[in-house]
């Protein structure tokens, strides 16, 4: 398929119905390696239906969900498991916090390394050298995430016991400990205050620098959309509108009518 | 303000009890003899009937004012308190000993105390290991198996049966059990894995119901409601011994056994498995977004909690040398997870006490068997009510960080 040279996630003409409802409709988008891409757009535009449709949550209608993984290799992962397009280096955070409640914050970052380590059952009751040493690896690697998102200081709080900020970091760690090459932030910035938008735009630039990683985000607030991407997806009624430069698109007349309305007697 | 309080508590204790003995005074007063045509008034039992219930009422209202009022100081701590007994019992300075005497105890038991206790004994140490099978599959996946009983009595049947048609020893069919145990976990998983809540109990009740209702009508097979007989007892090196010595010996395999099982069951907890299990019972979604298999958590977590099941089965029919599919019916499948529930969801230790509050209580409180059902129902509905999380709230290990490296 035609995609960037440099693209780590390729999407085209992917459509989404619901009966006889169309959520998506062709919709093309790109992410290419160690960019930040926003995916904005009015409320029930689609986005988030987008973003169930590349994780595996639902098998898009038509289309195609390209993935290019580490070693260069591709892989269409249309109607694959959510839980192996994780494994593969695709993972997500949630509209709305989907932590596990009872569970340490620590322990929360701790089931993001699932996927990396191979301890079974044997291990697990014999508890023999190697199992104890990757046990200890997914400890420390986890508490170092957690550090690096400045929860260190919780790391044994119940994340039901967090302020809804942290929590919302605790996603972004438990997301990283899969080792992804694609981040996919679902409106990371809601509820939160000027501020903390701020620390959590911070954040993003720095876990993009460090890991390596891709970010494709949906987001609302506009302030934050506008400085970090570097390229920018509108979404209307399903469809992509218009992309390019946060500049480009905050310039495009589209884009200023879905946001603002169009003036009947203009 | 604590006036007030108490005023209101007995008014309405006194409203309940005026209530209760009004609706009861048709039973408990009036007595007609139709023999002798006469009526009897018998008002003593009124005034009874009054007093016992307003005393109940006061007591009953005082709890729940204590209990939400503790509930309240909870909240504003971030509501992880724990109760003073969870407190105690997770202390290892208080643990180790413990462990030590309870051990102790356990070891010399069948030589200070009769065959008669020792039996029951048996039966609650494999109430232990059964509520700590389910324990996997209810309490760390969070997956409602109301059949689990199914599970038993397939080990069992597998060693009654191979042992009277190919006269296959205890300690062949044991493994044997306990891999058919988890064949059958596995089959049981596989139709459920989307159902879950209420959908889950009720497929995996009418799965402990197919099971017994084969047992029960497939004669040719299991021998129907007459169930099978004489079936041997553990060989000891092929050493002949008497029933007492079988009793002596059989409760220390079960000992064996339930160490074994408890040092599975707390290991698995903490183990990846463990956390993977926990995390699907909190959060289905996701859990499967971050990257665990649901099906194989799943099927697992069953497997595994009908191993356990399995093997105590064939434990049961050594024991017994006799089974018929009376034993295995919804009911024992409730009464462990009663066990599990009661004890506290998830917590090793929780489980064992409630097993043996469930199992040994009525067996030492025989004088008072007509309300054994009474006492249990209300036991059950006091502990759900004071104490949701169980007797013991399971606790999180807390992980040693090694901050030096990476």
């Amino acid at each position: 398929m035609e995609h960037d040279k440099n693209a780590v996630l390729a999407v085209r003409n992917v459509s989404m119905n619901f009966g006889g409802l169309r959520a998506l409709s062709d919709v093309d988008l790109e992410v290419r390696k160690s960019e930040v891409v926003a995916l904005i757009g009015p409320n029930g535009a689609g986005k988030t239906t987008f973003f169930n449709c590349i994780t595996g949550i639902y098998t898009p209608t038509d289309g195609d969900v390209v993935a290019v993984l580490r070693d260069g290799k591709e892989k269409r992962i249309n109607g694959m498991r959510t839980n192996h397009v994780c494994e593969l280096g695709m993972a997500r955070t949630f509209q709305n916090i989907r932590l596990f409640p009872s569970m340490t914050a620590l322990e929360n970052v701790m089931i993001g390394r699932h996927c990396r380590t191979k301890q079974g059952v044997l291990g697990a009751i014999l508890r023999w050298p190697k199992a104890k040493r990757e046990e200890q690896e997914v400890v420390d690697r986890s508490y170092q995430l957690l550090k690096k998102v400045g929860l260190e200081s919780v790391a044994n709080e119940y994340a039901r016991n967090l302020p809804y900020g942290a929590q919302r970091r605790l996603e972004i760690a438990r997301a990283l400990a899969t080792e992804p090459f694609l981040l996919l932030l679902d409106e990371p910035a809601a509820g939160m205050n000027p501020q903390e938008t701020l620390e959590l735009k911070e954040m993003v630039i720095r876990i993009r620098e460090e890991f390596q990683v891709s970010v494709l985000l949906i987001e609302h607030d506009m302030k934050m959309v506008m400085s970090l991407s570097d390229r920018i997806y509108v979404m209307e009624y399903g469809r992509v509108i218009s992309t390019g430069t946060p500049a480009e698109v905050s310039a495009d007349p589209q884009v200023i009518r879905a946001y603002l309305g169009e003036e009947s007697d203009a | 303000m604590a006036a007030e309080k108490l005023a209101a508590n007995l008014k309405k204790s006194a409203i309940a009890a005026l209530w209760l003995a009004f609706l009861t005074l048709p039973i408990i007063v009036i007595r007609v003899d139709t023999v002798e045509q006469t009526v009897t008034w018998r008002w003593m039992h009124l005034a009874y009937m009054l007093v016992g219930s307003f005393v109940l009422a006061v007591i009953w209202h005082f709890m729940m004012d204590r209990r939400d009022r503790g509930a309240a100081i909870r909240a504003a701590d971030g509501g992880d308190a724990e109760s003073a007994l969870s407190r105690f019992v997770n202390n290892p300075r208080v643990t180790k000993p413990l462990m030590a005497l309870g051990f102790l105890v356990a070891a010399a038991f069948p030589w200070v105390f009769s065959m008669y206790q020792t039996n029951i004994l048996i039966s609650a140490l494999i109430y232990v290991v059964l509520g700590l099978g389910l324990n996997i599959t209810v309490g760390l996946a969070g997956l409602l198996d109301l059949g689990y009983v199914a599970f038993y009595a397939v080990g069992a049947y597998a060693y009654a049966l191979l042992n009277f048609h190919f006269h296959l020893g205890f300690w062949t069919v044991l493994p044997l059990a306990a891999i058919l145990g988890s064949f059958f976990g596995i089959l049981l998983g596989f139709p459920v894995l989307r159902l879950r809540g209420d959908y889950l109990a009720i497929v995996t009740l009418g799965f402990g119901q197919i099971v017994k209702l084969v047992l029960e009508n497939w004669n040719s097979f299991s021998f129907g409601p007459s169930g099978i007989s004489n079936i041997s007892r553990p060989s000891f090196f092929g050493i002949p011994y008497s029933v007492e010595q079988a009793t002596t010996y059989i409760y220390y395999i079960m000992l064996g056994l339930v160490l074994l099982a408890i040092v599975i069951t707390a290991r698995l907890k903490d183990s990846r498995i463990g956390r993977a299990w926990l995390a699907l019972r909190e959060d289905e979604i996701a859990c499967q977004a971050m990257g665990i298999d649901n099906t194989k958590a799943k099927l697992l977590a069953f497997s595994l909690g009908a191993t356990l099941a399995a093997v105590m089965g064939a434990v049961f029919a050594a024991k017994t040398t006799f089974i018929n599919p009376a034993s295995f019916t919804f009911m024992e499948s409730a009464m462990i997870l009663a066990i599990v529930v009661l004890g506290g969801m998830g917590s090793v230790l929780g489980v064992i006490l409630g097993a043996f509050l469930l199992i040994l209580l009525p067996e030492y409180m025989r004088a008072f068997s007509e309300y054994r059902m009474l006492i249990f129902g209300a036991t059950m509905i006091v502990v759900m009510v004071f104490r949701p999380q169980g007797i013991i709230k399971a606790r999180r290990k807390v992980y040693k960080i090694n901050t030096e490296a990476a």
